[in-house]
């Protein structure tokens, strides 16, 4: 069974990380790159299929050569046998349709074609949670969402998977799908290995990727527009329906506020609080 | 009948026993799958730490895993003294025949480095048989199909069957206590082992013990400086450590309502450590662990159906005097079982390897260790507290002690008699009596002061690290005259330490006050003592949680 992991590079959002000009307007020269946070599950659902099926896990990425190592962190994470790197200026400042389109041709070009393909919800900086889905209508396949577990039946060729429903976590559905199929991991999907068999298949995986993470240059394929043989038209700036018309920095929060310390041992000192709360409590 | 996950061979536990038991039944091509709870092999684990090679032994750790002493031990002991001690008079001897007698070789070893080091090898060699070693696994009780056992159960795993299960999970053993084989009753079948680790740059360490690089020494204490509570202390140096602890009987520490990190104390902060520990104390671990007493628990017949126990689960921990073997008991009981069941399998009767097993035990002369007759004879003897009474007297008498003072030289051959020392009862004569008075007459008073100041219990436990996860002992009778004894005899609480696992309360209800213990087990270091001496009843961690020691 084939695999594949569709992962994208995000800026490092977190404090001490990222930063911003005076504008409020992300410097992205100045942010290091790191892998979109909410493609873990999905690299954890597709090492579940790998640990329990066997078969192969491929990532798949579309961005600039930095993306590497993004692919590297990938591949060390879900024990991913290759990765391909789709990478071409005329890919460039793509929207999701376009990416999507992109994508899609790169998985139709992989000599062994794939049985899953797994991607993430929502990536950190566009957040629509777009591309997943588009890719799978490119691709013409059925779409699982917000799935937080997953039983593949490569033999049977099927699956089983256990959605949110409507990203809800209060109401979970089971629904079964035919391969090949296209599966979105929610940030909720926790892989299960409940058999030793399976665990040690993990570990022997995992002892097997450390060498090939090292020579990431060996077991990485790059394409161009040419190589998928698509028209510049259709992908890209050029390719993208909709467009980025501004961003609009929100507003920081005033930074100071009024603090008043009270001694909470002190009665005397704690009724001004109770006179300033309990016109909230009536719901005013 | 539902369909479970079958390896020929669980083993349960990576500790000495359990590498040993994987090692062999590897050896003789049997599938094996071996779970262990810690993060890593070792991370559970405590000894003093000397490993011993007996020439006697049918397996050594060497035999099975060449390679060991080179890769995973720390010294080779060289040289070893036990020292009488009556306040800072102290009369020390040479027990070094004791220490060689029947001994190929003898080396300190820290536990989490000894252990992962074995842990890989056993992952290898199992992993060639079509299965391996799973960390992180808590094996919970035996799985049985009609009332007979058939295989383990865990908690993170699907039940698991197989044709033979080696019970090899140290003294706290979930399985034995399943099985209905060991219990957790009578606290003199029992000691506790509290250590500290304490660092020291290798070159000072060879220049204060006054050693070479390839040397090691081990030192015992006895007498007066542990408030009579019936134990000793010991004392053995590491690469670039040292290893100090004690070692008390469970029920005198109990019934002395003694707190154990406060005898360690009194041995760090001894005179006689100065020399050794200088101005700078730096502790990198303390670590606490029951230690079983053979003599008393070694299980005649440890096996049960496709069961069998090896090492600490098996009580296989034999105290010879002062000198402590348990970790060379559970390698040899680790590979005899697994040589049985290559018999018992060879046979066509897969079933019968714990018969044989028992036999082996018995052949191979280890039980005889574990269970001298000789003690069986005098010990039982001289527990009489009459007998006692009039040995402690005449030892202490003008005559006993001209005796003592006339002939040091029989003392120490007494000393490194293997016989006597085997028989020695487990009364307050030969561990407080005797030394002391032997300090007293013979001994010199040490010109040192100590400069050691260690650390207090909130210390020692932040030092630790925790991965805690739901509480895993609960008290059953909170009442303070059943669990009482708790709050001293746990070596992460202290009677006026609210930080620890055990606290006594007050409570005031209706007028009248009760007396009360409660308990939180996160700074718990899961040694098993209030198992024993209060009223408790046990989860034990989930894989991976709980208290994770570096040393060991
Ligand atoms: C302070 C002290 C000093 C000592 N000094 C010495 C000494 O100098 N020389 C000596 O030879 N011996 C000494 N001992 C005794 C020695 O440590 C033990 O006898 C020896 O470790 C026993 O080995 P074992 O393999 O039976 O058990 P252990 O070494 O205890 O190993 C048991 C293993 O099983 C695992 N386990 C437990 N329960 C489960 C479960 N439910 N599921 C999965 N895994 C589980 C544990 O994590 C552990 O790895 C000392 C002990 C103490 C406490
Ligand atoms: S709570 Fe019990 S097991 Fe834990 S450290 Fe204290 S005495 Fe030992």
């Amino acid at each position: 069974m084939n695999t594949v992991v569709l992962t994208k590079g995000v800026p490092d959002f977190r404090e001490e990380q990222v930063s911003f000009d005076e504008d409020g307007h992300l410097e992205r020269g100045k942010t290091p790159t790191v892998m979109n946070p909410n493609d873990r599950p999905a690299l954890r659902a597709a090492l579940q299929a790998k640990v329990r099926t066997g078969g192969t896990v491929s990532l798949m990425s579309m961005g600039p050569p930095g993306y590497e190592d993004v692919l590297r962190e990938g591949m060390e994470d879900v024990y991913a046998d290759d990765c391909y790197l789709l990478s071409d200026r005329e890919m460039g400042a793509a929207d999701t349709w376009a990416t999507a389109m992109t994508v899609a041709t790169g998985l139709q070009r992989l000599a062994d074609s794939p049985d899953l393909v797994v991607a993430g919800f929502k990536t950190a900086d566009g957040e629509t949670g777009h591309t997943g889905p588009q890719t799978a209508y490119c691709l013409g396949w059925p779409l699982v969402t917000h799935v937080t577990s997953l039983d593949v039946d490569a033999a049977a060729g099927r699956l089983r998977a256990e959605r949110l429903v409507d990203g809800d976590a209060s109401e979970v559905e089971t629904v079964e799908a035919p391969l090949p199929c296209f599966v979105v991991a929610d940030p909720e999907f926790e892989p299960t290995y409940r058999t030793a068999s399976h665990r040690l298949a993990h570990k022997d995986l995992r002892d097997a990727t450390q060498q090939r993470a090292r020579n990431l240059e060996d077991h990485l394929t790059v394409w161009d527009h040419e190589d998928l043989n698509l028209d510049p038209d259709y992908i890209g700036l050029d390719g993208s329906p909709t467009i980025v018309a501004g961003v609009d920095p929100i507003p920081k929060a005033p930074a100071e506020r009024d603090a008043t310390v009270v001694d909470g041992s002190r009665p005397s000192e704690l009724e001004p609080v109770l006179s300033e709360l309990t016109p909230y409590a009536a719901g005013d | 009948m539902t369909e479970h996950e079958r390896y020929e061979a669980v083993v349960v536990g990576c500790g000495p026993g359990g590498a040993a038991a994987a090692a062999a039944l590897a050896r003789n091509g049997v599938e094996t799958l071996v779970l262990e709870r810690g993060v890593d092999a070792g991370s559970k684990n405590v000894s003093g730490g000397v490993i011993y090679a007996e020439e006697s032994a049918p397996y050594t750790i060497e035999s099975l895993f060449p390679g060991f002493r080179e890769q995973a031990t720390e010294r080779p002991v060289t040289d070893n003294y036990i020292h009488n001690v009556a306040g800072d008079r102290v009369k020390t001897f040479d027990i070094g025949e004791l220490h060689h007698h029947d001994t190929a070789w003898a080396d300190s070893v820290l536990r989490r480095p000894m252990d992962s080091w074995l842990a890989e090898r056993v992952h290898e060699r199992t992993r060639e048989t079509g299965g391996g070693l799973l960390t992180e696994i808590h094996v919970t009780g035996l799985l049985r199909e009609n009332g007979e056992i058939v295989g383990v159960r865990t908690e993170e795993l699907a039940p698991i069957e197989a044709d033979l299960i080696v019970a090899a999970d140290g003294v706290n053993s979930e399985l034995a206590r399943d099985a209905g084989l060991m219990d957790w009753d009578d606290p003199a079948e029992w000691f506790q082992g509290v250590k500290a680790v304490v660092d020291m740059d290798p070159a000072v360490l060879d220049d204060r013990f006054d050693i070479d690089p390839d040397e090691g020494e081990a030192h015992l204490f006895s007498g007066d400086l542990f408030d009579g509570v019936r134990g000793g202390g010991f004392l053995y140096t590491n690469r670039e450590s040292l290893s100090i602890g004690t070692v008390f009987h469970l029920d005198s520490l109990a019934d002395e309502r003694a707190e154990p990190q406060e005898l360690l104390d009194a041995l760090l902060t001894h005179p006689l450590l100065a020399q050794w520990l200088g101005e700078e104390y730096r502790e990198r671990e303390y670590s606490a662990k029951l230690v079983p007493d053979s003599k008393k628990v070694a299980h005649e017949s440890p096996h049960d159906d496709r069961l069998v126990l090896v090492g600490d689960a098996a009580g296989q921990m034999q105290a010879q005097g002062p000198i402590i073997k348990g970790m060379n008991h559970a390698v040899s009981a680790g590979a005899l079982a697994a040589e049985a069941f290559a018999d018992a399998r060879s046979r066509g009767d897969p079933h019968r390897a714990g018969e044989f097993y028992e036999r082996k035990l018995r052949e191979e002369g280890v039980m005889a260790k574990l269970r001298p007759r000789s003690y069986d004879l005098v010990g039982r003897l001289s527990e009489i507290d009459a007998v006692d009474r009039v040995a402690t007297a005449v030892a202490d008498s003008a005559l006993g002690r001209l005796g003592l003072r006339a002939a040091p030289g029989l003392l120490e051959r007494a000393y490194n008699s293997p016989r006597l020392v085997a028989m020695v009862p487990d009364t307050g004569l030969p561990y407080v009596m005797l030394p002391t008075v032997i300090g007293e007459e013979l001994g010199e008073a040490v010109d040192a002061e100590s400069r050691v100041d260690p650390p207090e219990l909130d210390e020692r436990i932040g030092e630790l690290t925790y991965d805690v996860g739901e509480p895993h002992i609960r008290l059953v009778d909170n009442s303070f005259g059943a669990s009482g004894t708790a709050v001293t005899a746990c070596p992460v609480s202290a009677k006026e330490f609210g930080g620890g696992c055990y606290r006594d309360e007050r409570v005031r209800t209706n007028g009248h006050e009760e007396h009360l213990v409660s308990l939180d087990t996160q700074p718990c270091v899961e040694c098993g003592t209030c198992a024993v001496v209060a009223d408790t009843e046990w989860e034990h961690p989930a894989g991976g949680k709980g208290v994770d020691f570096d040393q060991g």
